[in-house]
Protein backbone atom coordinates (compact mmCIF):
# COMPACT_ATOMS: atom_id res chain seq x y z
CA UNK A 1 0.00 0.00 0.00
CA UNK A 2 1.18 3.46 -0.81
CA UNK A 3 -0.33 4.82 2.37
CA UNK A 4 -0.69 3.61 5.87
CA UNK A 5 -3.47 1.10 6.27
CA UNK A 6 -3.86 2.35 9.82
CA UNK A 7 -5.31 5.67 8.68
CA UNK A 8 -9.05 5.70 8.43
CA UNK A 9 -9.76 9.07 6.81
CA UNK A 10 -8.46 10.19 3.46
CA UNK A 11 -8.45 13.56 1.80
CA UNK A 12 -9.90 13.83 -1.69
CA UNK A 13 -6.50 13.39 -3.32
CA UNK A 14 -5.23 10.87 -0.83
CA UNK A 15 -4.83 7.18 -1.54
CA UNK A 16 -4.60 5.30 -4.80
CA UNK A 17 -7.45 4.86 -7.24
CA UNK A 18 -7.54 1.18 -8.08
CA UNK A 19 -7.33 0.18 -11.69
CA UNK A 20 -8.60 -3.09 -12.99
CA UNK A 21 -8.19 -4.69 -16.34
CA UNK A 22 -11.33 -4.53 -18.42
CA UNK A 23 -12.05 -8.25 -18.15
CA UNK A 24 -12.33 -7.96 -14.39
CA UNK A 25 -15.42 -5.77 -14.78
CA UNK A 26 -17.05 -8.45 -16.91
CA UNK A 27 -15.82 -11.70 -15.41
CA UNK A 28 -16.15 -10.92 -11.71
CA UNK A 29 -19.78 -9.71 -11.86
CA UNK A 30 -20.61 -12.62 -14.15
CA UNK A 31 -19.07 -15.07 -11.70
CA UNK A 32 -20.94 -13.43 -8.85
CA UNK A 33 -24.25 -13.79 -10.69
CA UNK A 34 -23.43 -17.37 -11.66
CA UNK A 35 -22.66 -18.07 -8.02
CA UNK A 36 -26.00 -16.60 -7.02
CA UNK A 37 -27.82 -18.64 -9.63
CA UNK A 38 -26.02 -21.92 -9.30
CA UNK A 39 -24.58 -22.51 -5.85
CA UNK A 40 -27.81 -22.25 -3.80
CA UNK A 41 -29.23 -24.94 -6.05
CA UNK A 42 -26.94 -27.52 -4.49
CA UNK A 43 -26.07 -25.77 -1.24
CA UNK A 44 -29.27 -24.04 -0.13
CA UNK A 45 -27.56 -23.08 3.10
CA UNK A 46 -25.45 -20.61 1.09
CA UNK A 47 -28.45 -18.80 -0.34
CA UNK A 48 -27.96 -16.02 2.21
CA UNK A 49 -24.83 -14.90 0.35
CA UNK A 50 -25.38 -11.82 -1.81
CA UNK A 51 -22.34 -12.13 -4.03
CA UNK A 52 -23.51 -9.55 -6.59
CA UNK A 53 -23.95 -7.04 -3.79
CA UNK A 54 -20.50 -7.72 -2.38
CA UNK A 55 -18.98 -7.30 -5.83
CA UNK A 56 -20.83 -4.01 -6.33
CA UNK A 57 -19.59 -2.79 -2.95
CA UNK A 58 -16.03 -3.82 -3.69
CA UNK A 59 -15.81 -2.38 -7.19
CA UNK A 60 -17.44 0.85 -6.09
CA UNK A 61 -15.28 1.26 -3.01
CA UNK A 62 -12.07 0.70 -4.90
CA UNK A 63 -12.95 2.71 -7.99
CA UNK A 64 -13.68 5.81 -5.91
CA UNK A 65 -15.88 7.08 -8.74
CA UNK A 66 -19.49 7.75 -7.92
CA UNK A 67 -20.61 7.56 -11.55
CA UNK A 68 -18.66 4.35 -12.08
CA UNK A 69 -20.10 2.92 -8.87
CA UNK A 70 -23.69 3.69 -9.70
CA UNK A 71 -23.41 2.25 -13.20
CA UNK A 72 -21.70 -0.87 -11.87
CA UNK A 73 -24.52 -1.29 -9.40
CA UNK A 74 -27.22 -0.63 -11.98
CA UNK A 75 -25.86 -3.15 -14.48
CA UNK A 76 -25.28 -5.91 -11.95
CA UNK A 77 -28.64 -5.22 -10.34
CA UNK A 78 -30.48 -5.34 -13.64
CA UNK A 79 -28.73 -8.58 -14.56
CA UNK A 80 -29.81 -10.01 -11.23
CA UNK A 81 -33.35 -8.76 -11.85
CA UNK A 82 -33.37 -10.47 -15.21
CA UNK A 83 -32.71 -13.80 -13.54
CA UNK A 84 -35.32 -13.37 -10.86
CA UNK A 85 -39.08 -13.37 -11.13
CA UNK A 86 -39.45 -9.77 -10.00
CA UNK A 87 -39.92 -6.81 -12.33
CA UNK A 88 -36.74 -5.32 -13.74
CA UNK A 89 -35.42 -2.49 -11.63
CA UNK A 90 -35.90 -3.77 -8.09
CA UNK A 91 -32.37 -4.99 -7.57
CA UNK A 92 -31.22 -2.39 -10.11
CA UNK A 93 -32.33 0.58 -8.03
CA UNK A 94 -31.04 -0.91 -4.78
CA UNK A 95 -27.64 -1.70 -6.18
CA UNK A 96 -27.41 1.62 -8.02
CA UNK A 97 -27.75 3.39 -4.70
CA UNK A 98 -25.39 0.98 -3.00
CA UNK A 99 -22.80 1.54 -5.74
CA UNK A 100 -23.15 5.32 -5.49
CA UNK A 101 -22.88 5.43 -1.71
CA UNK A 102 -20.06 2.91 -1.62
CA UNK A 103 -18.08 4.98 -4.09
CA UNK A 104 -18.79 8.07 -2.00
CA UNK A 105 -17.48 6.29 1.07
CA UNK A 106 -14.45 5.13 -0.87
CA UNK A 107 -13.53 8.72 -1.59
CA UNK A 108 -13.36 9.61 2.09
CA UNK A 109 -12.22 6.45 3.86
CA UNK A 110 -9.33 4.11 3.67
CA UNK A 111 -11.29 1.15 2.41
CA UNK A 112 -8.33 -1.21 2.60
CA UNK A 113 -8.81 -1.38 6.31
CA UNK A 114 -10.32 -4.74 7.25
CA UNK A 115 -12.51 -3.36 10.01
CA UNK A 116 -13.98 -0.73 7.71
CA UNK A 117 -14.61 -3.33 5.03
CA UNK A 118 -16.36 -5.53 7.54
CA UNK A 119 -18.51 -2.67 8.75
CA UNK A 120 -19.31 -1.37 5.28
CA UNK A 121 -20.25 -4.80 3.95
CA UNK A 122 -22.64 -5.26 6.84
CA UNK A 123 -24.04 -1.75 6.51
CA UNK A 124 -24.63 -1.99 2.77
CA UNK A 125 -26.22 -5.43 3.09
CA UNK A 126 -28.65 -4.11 5.66
CA UNK A 127 -29.30 -1.00 3.57
CA UNK A 128 -29.87 -3.14 0.47
CA UNK A 129 -32.31 -5.47 2.21
CA UNK A 130 -34.21 -2.63 3.85
CA UNK A 131 -34.51 -0.69 0.61
CA UNK A 132 -35.62 -3.80 -1.22
CA UNK A 133 -38.23 -4.46 1.44
CA UNK A 134 -39.52 -0.88 1.21
CA UNK A 135 -39.71 -1.07 -2.58
CA UNK A 136 -41.57 -4.37 -2.43
CA UNK A 137 -44.18 -2.77 -0.21
CA UNK A 138 -44.39 0.60 -1.91
CA UNK A 139 -43.97 -0.30 -5.57
CA UNK A 140 -45.18 -3.88 -5.87
CA UNK A 141 -47.82 -3.81 -3.13
CA UNK A 142 -46.41 -6.98 -1.63
CA UNK A 143 -46.33 -7.77 2.07
CA UNK A 144 -42.94 -9.30 2.80
CA UNK A 145 -42.05 -9.76 6.48
CA UNK A 146 -39.69 -7.23 8.07
CA UNK A 147 -37.23 -9.87 9.15
CA UNK A 148 -34.53 -7.61 10.54
CA UNK A 149 -33.09 -10.31 12.77
CA UNK A 150 -32.27 -12.46 9.78
CA UNK A 151 -30.88 -9.45 7.98
CA UNK A 152 -28.56 -8.69 10.86
CA UNK A 153 -27.37 -12.27 11.01
CA UNK A 154 -26.97 -12.62 7.25
CA UNK A 155 -25.42 -9.18 7.06
CA UNK A 156 -22.77 -10.24 9.52
CA UNK A 157 -22.11 -13.45 7.60
CA UNK A 158 -21.95 -11.58 4.31
CA UNK A 159 -19.56 -9.11 5.88
CA UNK A 160 -17.22 -11.88 6.96
CA UNK A 161 -17.35 -13.47 3.53
CA UNK A 162 -16.91 -10.03 2.01
CA UNK A 163 -13.65 -9.44 3.85
CA UNK A 164 -12.17 -12.60 2.40
CA UNK A 165 -13.64 -11.91 -1.03
CA UNK A 166 -12.23 -8.37 -1.04
CA UNK A 167 -8.85 -9.70 -0.03
CA UNK A 168 -8.94 -12.07 -2.98
CA UNK A 169 -10.14 -9.38 -5.38
CA UNK A 170 -7.33 -7.08 -4.18
CA UNK A 171 -4.94 -9.36 -5.99
CA UNK A 172 -6.61 -8.51 -9.30
CA UNK A 173 -6.00 -4.80 -9.06
CA UNK A 174 -2.95 -2.76 -9.66
CA UNK A 175 -2.52 0.67 -8.07
CA UNK A 176 -2.24 3.45 -10.61
CA UNK B 1 -28.44 26.00 -14.67
CA UNK B 2 -25.45 24.55 -16.49
CA UNK B 3 -23.16 25.31 -13.61
CA UNK B 4 -25.64 23.72 -11.24
CA UNK B 5 -25.66 20.53 -13.27
CA UNK B 6 -21.89 20.56 -13.52
CA UNK B 7 -21.55 21.07 -9.81
CA UNK B 8 -23.89 18.21 -9.01
CA UNK B 9 -22.99 16.08 -11.99
CA UNK B 10 -22.72 12.79 -10.10
CA UNK B 11 -25.94 13.36 -8.20
CA UNK B 12 -27.71 14.29 -11.42
CA UNK B 13 -26.58 11.11 -13.12
CA UNK B 14 -27.66 9.10 -10.09
CA UNK B 15 -31.10 10.64 -10.16
CA UNK B 16 -31.40 10.03 -13.89
CA UNK B 17 -30.44 6.38 -13.59
CA UNK B 18 -32.80 5.85 -10.66
CA UNK B 19 -35.57 7.66 -12.50
CA UNK B 20 -35.04 5.53 -15.59
CA UNK B 21 -35.34 2.37 -13.54
CA UNK B 22 -38.45 3.68 -11.81
CA UNK B 23 -39.95 4.27 -15.23
CA UNK B 24 -39.00 0.74 -16.24
CA UNK B 25 -40.63 -0.60 -13.10
CA UNK B 26 -43.75 1.49 -13.53
CA UNK B 27 -44.09 0.34 -17.12
CA UNK B 28 -43.99 -3.30 -16.08
CA UNK B 29 -46.30 -2.93 -13.11
CA UNK B 30 -48.85 -0.82 -14.96
CA UNK B 31 -49.02 -2.94 -18.09
CA UNK B 32 -48.37 -6.19 -16.24
CA UNK B 33 -45.88 -6.99 -18.95
CA UNK B 34 -42.26 -7.86 -18.82
CA UNK B 35 -39.44 -6.08 -20.62
CA UNK B 36 -38.57 -9.34 -22.25
CA UNK B 37 -35.60 -8.30 -24.30
CA UNK B 38 -33.40 -7.50 -21.29
CA UNK B 39 -34.21 -10.83 -19.70
CA UNK B 40 -33.54 -12.66 -22.97
CA UNK B 41 -30.13 -11.02 -23.23
CA UNK B 42 -29.21 -11.87 -19.69
CA UNK B 43 -30.48 -15.43 -19.76
CA UNK B 44 -28.83 -16.06 -23.11
CA UNK B 45 -25.58 -14.67 -21.78
CA UNK B 46 -25.64 -16.60 -18.52
CA UNK B 47 -27.06 -19.94 -19.71
CA UNK B 48 -23.94 -21.15 -21.58
CA UNK B 49 -21.80 -20.55 -18.51
CA UNK B 50 -24.36 -22.29 -16.31
CA UNK B 51 -24.32 -25.25 -18.71
CA UNK B 52 -20.54 -25.43 -18.55
CA UNK B 53 -20.59 -25.26 -14.76
CA UNK B 54 -23.26 -27.98 -14.63
CA UNK B 55 -21.23 -30.08 -17.05
CA UNK B 56 -18.14 -29.72 -14.90
CA UNK B 57 -20.08 -30.50 -11.75
CA UNK B 58 -21.74 -33.55 -13.26
CA UNK B 59 -18.41 -34.77 -14.60
CA UNK B 60 -16.69 -34.29 -11.28
CA UNK B 61 -19.45 -36.02 -9.35
CA UNK B 62 -19.46 -38.87 -11.85
CA UNK B 63 -15.71 -39.22 -11.62
CA UNK B 64 -15.70 -39.40 -7.86
CA UNK B 65 -18.65 -41.78 -7.75
CA UNK B 66 -17.06 -44.04 -10.31
CA UNK B 67 -13.77 -43.85 -8.55
CA UNK B 68 -15.33 -44.84 -5.26
CA UNK B 69 -17.36 -47.56 -6.95
CA UNK B 70 -14.28 -48.86 -8.69
CA UNK B 71 -12.47 -48.97 -5.40
CA UNK B 72 -15.35 -50.95 -3.90
CA UNK B 73 -15.37 -53.19 -6.89
CA UNK B 74 -11.70 -53.79 -6.59
CA UNK B 75 -12.08 -54.82 -2.96
CA UNK B 76 -14.95 -57.06 -3.88
CA UNK B 77 -12.89 -58.54 -6.64
CA UNK B 78 -10.22 -59.59 -4.24
CA UNK B 79 -12.79 -61.20 -1.97
CA UNK B 80 -14.44 -62.94 -4.84
CA UNK B 81 -11.12 -64.23 -6.16
CA UNK B 82 -10.62 -65.95 -2.90
CA UNK B 83 -14.17 -67.29 -2.85
CA UNK B 84 -15.52 -67.93 -6.30
CA UNK B 85 -12.66 -66.97 -8.58
CA UNK B 86 -13.46 -65.55 -11.92
CA UNK B 87 -17.26 -65.69 -11.92
CA UNK B 88 -17.35 -62.05 -10.89
CA UNK B 89 -17.49 -60.58 -14.37
CA UNK B 90 -20.44 -62.69 -15.25
CA UNK B 91 -22.23 -61.64 -12.10
CA UNK B 92 -21.74 -57.99 -12.99
CA UNK B 93 -22.96 -58.65 -16.48
CA UNK B 94 -26.11 -60.30 -15.24
CA UNK B 95 -26.80 -57.60 -12.71
CA UNK B 96 -26.44 -54.88 -15.31
CA UNK B 97 -28.66 -56.76 -17.68
CA UNK B 98 -31.44 -57.19 -15.16
CA UNK B 99 -31.21 -53.63 -13.87
CA UNK B 100 -31.41 -52.19 -17.34
CA UNK B 101 -34.42 -54.29 -18.16
CA UNK B 102 -36.14 -53.28 -14.94
CA UNK B 103 -35.60 -49.62 -15.65
CA UNK B 104 -37.05 -50.00 -19.12
CA UNK B 105 -40.05 -51.74 -17.61
CA UNK B 106 -40.55 -49.12 -14.93
CA UNK B 107 -40.40 -46.31 -17.47
CA UNK B 108 -43.04 -48.12 -19.44
CA UNK B 109 -45.19 -48.26 -16.33
CA UNK B 110 -44.76 -44.57 -15.68
CA UNK B 111 -45.40 -43.57 -19.27
CA UNK B 112 -48.43 -45.78 -19.43
CA UNK B 113 -49.73 -44.11 -16.30
CA UNK B 114 -49.15 -40.59 -17.62
CA UNK B 115 -50.87 -40.05 -20.94
CA UNK B 116 -49.64 -36.45 -21.24
CA UNK B 117 -46.79 -35.60 -23.58
CA UNK B 118 -43.74 -34.58 -21.62
CA UNK B 119 -40.35 -33.11 -22.30
CA UNK B 120 -37.49 -33.89 -19.95
CA UNK B 121 -35.26 -31.07 -18.78
CA UNK B 122 -32.40 -30.61 -16.37
CA UNK B 123 -32.31 -27.90 -13.74
CA UNK B 124 -29.31 -25.67 -14.41
CA UNK B 125 -29.76 -22.81 -12.00
CA UNK B 126 -31.83 -21.14 -9.33
CA UNK B 127 -33.31 -17.65 -9.33
CA UNK B 128 -30.91 -14.85 -8.52
CA UNK B 129 -32.95 -13.42 -5.67
CA UNK B 130 -31.89 -14.54 -2.22
CA UNK B 131 -35.40 -15.79 -1.42
CA UNK B 132 -36.26 -16.86 -4.96
CA UNK B 133 -38.41 -19.91 -5.50
CA UNK B 134 -37.64 -20.19 -9.18
CA UNK B 135 -35.27 -22.43 -11.10
CA UNK B 136 -33.99 -22.51 -14.63
CA UNK B 137 -34.05 -25.61 -16.82
CA UNK B 138 -32.11 -26.28 -19.97
CA UNK B 139 -35.13 -26.64 -22.26
CA UNK B 140 -36.39 -23.47 -23.88
CA UNK B 141 -38.74 -22.24 -26.55
CA UNK B 142 -36.63 -23.83 -29.27
CA UNK B 143 -37.63 -27.22 -27.85
CA UNK B 144 -41.28 -26.30 -27.70
CA UNK B 145 -41.56 -25.01 -24.16
CA UNK B 146 -44.13 -22.27 -23.68
CA UNK B 147 -45.08 -20.02 -20.82
CA UNK B 148 -47.74 -21.57 -18.61
CA UNK B 149 -46.76 -25.20 -19.13
CA UNK B 150 -46.87 -27.45 -16.10
CA UNK B 151 -43.70 -28.97 -14.69
CA UNK B 152 -43.79 -32.30 -12.87
CA UNK B 153 -41.67 -35.19 -11.73
CA UNK B 154 -42.91 -38.75 -11.39
CA UNK B 155 -43.33 -37.96 -7.70
CA UNK B 156 -45.63 -34.99 -8.17
CA UNK B 157 -46.02 -31.46 -9.43
CA UNK B 158 -43.05 -29.11 -9.32
CA UNK B 159 -44.26 -25.77 -10.67
CA UNK B 160 -45.03 -24.03 -13.90
CA UNK B 161 -43.10 -22.29 -16.64
CA UNK B 162 -43.27 -18.52 -16.18
CA UNK B 163 -40.87 -17.61 -18.97
CA UNK B 164 -39.55 -19.53 -21.94
CA UNK B 165 -36.33 -18.25 -23.45
CA UNK B 166 -34.65 -19.77 -26.50
CA UNK B 167 -32.15 -21.82 -24.52
CA UNK B 168 -33.73 -22.06 -21.09
CA UNK B 169 -36.98 -21.71 -19.21
CA UNK B 170 -37.82 -20.20 -15.87
CA UNK B 171 -39.89 -22.37 -13.57
CA UNK B 172 -41.91 -20.95 -10.70
CA UNK B 173 -41.80 -23.58 -7.97
CA UNK B 174 -44.93 -24.64 -6.14
CA UNK B 175 -43.46 -23.26 -2.93
CA UNK B 176 -43.38 -19.70 -4.25
CA UNK B 177 -45.93 -17.30 -2.83
CA UNK B 178 -47.14 -16.45 -6.33
CA UNK B 179 -47.94 -20.06 -7.16
CA UNK B 180 -51.51 -21.36 -7.20
CA UNK B 181 -53.21 -24.45 -8.61
CA UNK B 182 -56.51 -26.22 -8.30
CA UNK B 183 -56.38 -29.39 -6.20
CA UNK B 184 -58.75 -32.09 -5.12
CA UNK B 185 -58.48 -34.70 -2.41
CA UNK B 186 -57.95 -38.30 -3.36
CA UNK B 187 -61.55 -39.26 -2.72
CA UNK B 188 -62.68 -36.26 -4.74
CA UNK B 189 -64.69 -34.85 -1.87
CA UNK B 190 -62.60 -31.80 -1.07
CA UNK B 191 -61.62 -29.15 -3.54
CA UNK B 192 -59.34 -26.23 -2.87
CA UNK B 193 -56.68 -23.92 -4.19
CA UNK B 194 -53.07 -24.85 -3.65
CA UNK B 195 -50.85 -21.93 -2.71
CA UNK B 196 -47.14 -21.62 -2.10
CA UNK B 197 -46.07 -19.92 1.08
CA UNK B 198 -42.37 -19.33 0.57
CA UNK B 199 -41.73 -22.21 2.96
CA UNK B 200 -41.23 -25.91 2.25
CA UNK B 201 -44.91 -26.62 2.94
CA UNK B 202 -47.83 -25.85 0.64
CA UNK B 203 -51.22 -24.57 1.70
CA UNK B 204 -54.63 -25.66 0.45
CA UNK B 205 -56.91 -22.68 0.72
CA UNK B 206 -60.64 -22.06 0.39
CA UNK B 207 -61.68 -25.38 1.94
CA UNK B 208 -64.78 -24.87 4.10
CA UNK B 209 -64.35 -25.86 7.73
CA UNK B 210 -67.14 -28.42 7.56
CA UNK B 211 -65.17 -30.50 5.04
CA UNK B 212 -63.36 -33.51 6.45
CA UNK B 213 -59.66 -33.66 5.75
CA UNK B 214 -57.30 -35.99 7.51
CA UNK B 215 -53.57 -35.97 8.02
CA UNK B 216 -51.95 -38.34 5.56
CA UNK B 217 -54.59 -37.78 2.91
CA UNK B 218 -53.33 -37.20 -0.62
CA UNK B 219 -54.22 -34.26 -2.82
CA UNK B 220 -54.09 -34.30 -6.60
CA UNK B 221 -54.37 -31.69 -9.30
CA UNK B 222 -57.99 -31.06 -10.23
CA UNK B 223 -57.35 -29.72 -13.72
CA UNK B 224 -59.48 -26.65 -13.02
CA UNK B 225 -56.57 -24.26 -13.40
CA UNK B 226 -55.99 -25.23 -17.04
CA UNK B 227 -52.30 -25.61 -16.27
CA UNK B 228 -51.94 -28.96 -14.58
CA UNK B 229 -53.86 -31.87 -16.05
CA UNK B 230 -56.10 -33.63 -13.57
CA UNK B 231 -54.68 -36.50 -11.59
CA UNK B 232 -51.09 -35.52 -10.82
CA UNK B 233 -50.07 -36.03 -7.20
CA UNK B 234 -49.53 -32.79 -5.32
CA UNK B 235 -48.72 -33.77 -1.77
CA UNK B 236 -49.81 -35.40 1.41
CA UNK B 237 -51.55 -33.56 4.22
CA UNK B 238 -49.14 -32.72 7.01
CA UNK B 239 -51.51 -30.78 9.26
CA UNK B 240 -55.11 -29.65 9.33
CA UNK B 241 -56.47 -26.87 11.50
CA UNK B 242 -59.84 -25.19 11.65
CA UNK B 243 -59.50 -21.49 11.01
CA UNK B 244 -61.78 -18.71 9.90
CA UNK B 245 -63.28 -18.69 7.39
CA UNK B 246 -61.55 -21.74 5.88
CA UNK B 247 -59.58 -24.73 7.00
CA UNK B 248 -55.83 -24.34 7.22
CA UNK B 249 -54.37 -27.36 5.42
CA UNK B 250 -50.65 -27.78 4.96
CA UNK B 251 -49.18 -30.27 2.49
CA UNK B 252 -45.82 -31.85 2.05
CA UNK B 253 -45.10 -31.29 -1.66
CA UNK B 254 -44.52 -34.67 -3.25
CA UNK B 255 -42.63 -33.40 -6.28
CA UNK B 256 -40.04 -31.46 -4.33
CA UNK B 257 -39.21 -34.01 -1.67
CA UNK B 258 -36.19 -35.57 -3.31
CA UNK B 259 -34.53 -32.44 -4.62
CA UNK B 260 -34.74 -31.16 -8.15
CA UNK B 261 -32.40 -32.36 -10.83
CA UNK B 262 -34.50 -33.60 -13.72
CA UNK B 263 -38.07 -32.53 -14.39
CA UNK B 264 -40.71 -33.18 -17.00
CA UNK B 265 -42.43 -30.29 -18.75
CA UNK B 266 -45.91 -31.20 -19.87
CA UNK B 267 -46.13 -30.01 -23.44
CA UNK B 268 -49.54 -31.51 -24.06
CA UNK B 269 -51.60 -32.25 -21.00
CA UNK B 270 -54.12 -35.05 -20.83
CA UNK B 271 -56.46 -35.31 -17.87
CA UNK B 272 -56.38 -38.62 -16.08
CA UNK B 273 -58.20 -40.31 -13.29
CA UNK B 274 -57.06 -39.90 -9.76
CA UNK B 275 -55.56 -43.22 -8.69
CA UNK B 276 -57.38 -45.04 -5.90
CA UNK B 277 -54.16 -45.56 -3.96
CA UNK B 278 -51.33 -43.12 -3.26
CA UNK B 279 -48.61 -43.12 -5.89
CA UNK B 280 -46.03 -44.54 -3.57
CA UNK B 281 -48.16 -47.61 -2.83
CA UNK B 282 -48.86 -48.54 -6.41
CA UNK B 283 -47.34 -51.81 -7.57
CA UNK B 284 -44.61 -51.68 -10.17
CA UNK B 285 -44.20 -54.46 -12.62
CA UNK B 286 -40.89 -56.23 -12.23
CA UNK B 287 -39.67 -58.47 -15.01
CA UNK B 288 -39.06 -62.11 -14.17
CA UNK B 289 -35.60 -63.39 -13.39
CA UNK B 290 -33.43 -64.18 -16.39
CA UNK B 291 -33.44 -67.83 -17.44
CA UNK B 292 -30.70 -70.23 -16.53
CA UNK B 293 -27.49 -69.09 -18.21
CA UNK B 294 -26.31 -72.66 -18.73
CA UNK B 295 -29.06 -73.31 -21.26
CA UNK B 296 -28.56 -71.92 -24.76
CA UNK B 297 -30.91 -68.99 -25.15
CA UNK B 298 -29.67 -67.25 -28.24
CA UNK B 299 -30.33 -68.73 -31.64
CA UNK B 300 -26.99 -67.40 -32.81
CA UNK B 301 -25.21 -69.01 -29.92
CA UNK B 302 -27.02 -72.28 -29.90
CA UNK B 303 -27.37 -72.64 -33.59
CA UNK B 304 -30.96 -73.67 -33.19
CA UNK B 305 -34.32 -72.08 -32.55
CA UNK B 306 -34.95 -71.34 -28.88
CA UNK B 307 -37.46 -73.38 -26.98
CA UNK B 308 -39.72 -70.36 -26.45
CA UNK B 309 -39.62 -66.92 -28.07
CA UNK B 310 -38.46 -63.90 -26.01
CA UNK B 311 -41.41 -62.44 -24.24
CA UNK B 312 -40.09 -59.59 -22.15
CA UNK B 313 -37.76 -56.68 -22.66
CA UNK B 314 -35.41 -58.33 -20.20
CA UNK B 315 -35.21 -61.37 -22.44
CA UNK B 316 -34.66 -59.27 -25.51
CA UNK B 317 -31.95 -57.27 -23.83
CA UNK B 318 -30.28 -60.37 -22.49
CA UNK B 319 -30.24 -61.85 -25.97
CA UNK B 320 -28.66 -58.69 -27.30
CA UNK B 321 -25.92 -58.92 -24.70
CA UNK B 322 -25.48 -62.58 -25.42
CA UNK B 323 -25.23 -62.04 -29.15
CA UNK B 324 -22.83 -59.15 -28.73
CA UNK B 325 -20.60 -61.20 -26.45
CA UNK B 326 -20.69 -64.16 -28.82
CA UNK B 327 -19.86 -61.97 -31.77
CA UNK B 328 -16.77 -60.82 -29.92
CA UNK B 329 -15.80 -64.36 -29.03
CA UNK B 330 -16.56 -63.93 -25.35
CA UNK B 331 -17.72 -67.00 -23.49
CA UNK B 332 -19.89 -66.15 -20.53
CA UNK B 333 -19.21 -68.18 -17.45
CA UNK B 334 -15.80 -69.27 -18.59
CA UNK B 335 -14.14 -67.02 -16.06
CA UNK B 336 -11.98 -65.32 -18.66
CA UNK B 337 -11.16 -61.74 -17.72
CA UNK B 338 -11.68 -60.31 -21.17
CA UNK B 339 -14.53 -57.85 -20.88
CA UNK B 340 -16.59 -57.57 -24.08
CA UNK B 341 -17.60 -54.17 -25.45
CA UNK B 342 -21.33 -53.60 -24.87
CA UNK B 343 -21.43 -49.97 -25.98
CA UNK B 344 -23.81 -50.62 -28.85
CA UNK B 345 -26.36 -52.40 -26.70
CA UNK B 346 -29.69 -50.75 -26.08
CA UNK B 347 -29.84 -48.66 -29.24
CA UNK B 348 -32.36 -50.96 -30.81
CA UNK B 349 -34.73 -51.04 -27.88
CA UNK B 350 -38.24 -49.86 -28.63
CA UNK B 351 -39.12 -46.51 -27.05
CA UNK B 352 -42.16 -47.75 -25.28
CA UNK B 353 -42.07 -51.29 -24.03
CA UNK B 354 -45.37 -53.06 -24.42
CA UNK B 355 -45.29 -56.20 -22.35
CA UNK B 356 -48.81 -57.22 -23.10
CA UNK B 357 -48.45 -56.84 -26.86
CA UNK B 358 -45.49 -59.20 -26.94
CA UNK B 359 -47.29 -61.98 -25.15
CA UNK B 360 -46.84 -65.23 -27.07
CA UNK B 361 -49.04 -68.26 -27.21
CA UNK B 362 -47.16 -69.71 -24.29
CA UNK B 363 -48.27 -68.42 -20.90
CA UNK B 364 -46.15 -65.43 -19.84
CA UNK B 365 -44.50 -65.35 -16.45
CA UNK B 366 -46.63 -63.61 -13.83
CA UNK B 367 -46.15 -59.94 -13.02
CA UNK B 368 -44.79 -59.40 -9.56
CA UNK B 369 -45.91 -56.25 -7.75
CA UNK B 370 -42.84 -54.60 -6.23
CA UNK B 371 -44.73 -53.63 -3.11
CA UNK B 372 -45.81 -57.20 -2.59
CA UNK B 373 -42.57 -58.98 -3.34
CA UNK B 374 -40.46 -59.42 -0.21
CA UNK B 375 -37.01 -59.06 -1.76
CA UNK B 376 -37.16 -59.64 -5.47
CA UNK B 377 -34.76 -62.05 -6.99
CA UNK B 378 -33.82 -59.32 -9.40
CA UNK B 379 -32.62 -57.34 -6.45
CA UNK B 380 -34.32 -54.08 -7.29
CA UNK B 381 -37.04 -51.90 -5.91
CA UNK B 382 -37.84 -49.51 -8.70
CA UNK B 383 -38.27 -45.77 -8.25
CA UNK B 384 -39.63 -44.09 -11.29
CA UNK B 385 -37.68 -40.90 -10.57
CA UNK B 386 -34.39 -42.62 -11.16
CA UNK B 387 -35.74 -44.52 -14.04
CA UNK B 388 -36.42 -41.85 -16.61
CA UNK B 389 -32.87 -40.86 -17.42
CA UNK B 390 -31.41 -44.35 -17.39
CA UNK B 391 -34.13 -45.74 -19.56
CA UNK B 392 -33.68 -42.99 -22.07
CA UNK B 393 -30.01 -43.81 -22.22
CA UNK B 394 -30.80 -47.47 -22.60
CA UNK B 395 -33.07 -46.55 -25.46
CA UNK B 396 -30.27 -44.75 -27.17
CA UNK B 397 -31.71 -41.32 -26.47
CA UNK B 398 -29.62 -38.54 -24.95
CA UNK B 399 -29.95 -38.05 -21.24
CA UNK B 400 -32.75 -35.67 -20.46
CA UNK B 401 -35.11 -36.45 -23.29
CA UNK B 402 -38.35 -38.26 -22.87
CA UNK B 403 -40.80 -38.89 -25.62
CA UNK B 404 -43.87 -40.90 -26.00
Amino acid sequence: MAYSSGRMLLSQSDGPVSRFRAWVFVVIPLLAILFQVYVPLFFPVLSFLEMPLLVVVYLSLTQRSQVGGLFTGALIGLAQDSLSKNPLGMFGICKTLVGYFAASVGVHFNVDNTVIRLFLSFLFYFFHQTLYWVMQRMLLAQQPPFDYQSWILFGALNAVVGVFLFHFLDKLRAAA
Amino acid sequence: MESFVNRYRNLTILLLVIFAQFLLLALQVKNDQDVRIIRVWTVTAVTPFARVVELLRGGSVGFFRNYILLRDEDAENRRLREQVGHLKLENIFLKNEVNTAERAKALGVFQARVPSKTLAATVIGAGAGSNAKVVYVDAGSTRGVERGMAVVTPDGIVGKVIAAYPTASEILLATDTDFAAGVVSQDGAVRGTLKGQGTPLLKVDYVPIQEKVQVGQWFYTSGDDRIFPRGFPVGVVRSVRDAQPFKEILLDPAGLQHGLEDVLIITQGVHQDIPPTPVTDQPVYIAPSPPDESKPASPAAAGAAPASPPITEADKLRLEYQASGDAQGHKFGSGAYSEPNFSGIGTTLPQKPAPAAAAPAAAPPPAVPAAASPKPATGATTRTTDVTRHSNQANGEPAGSTKR
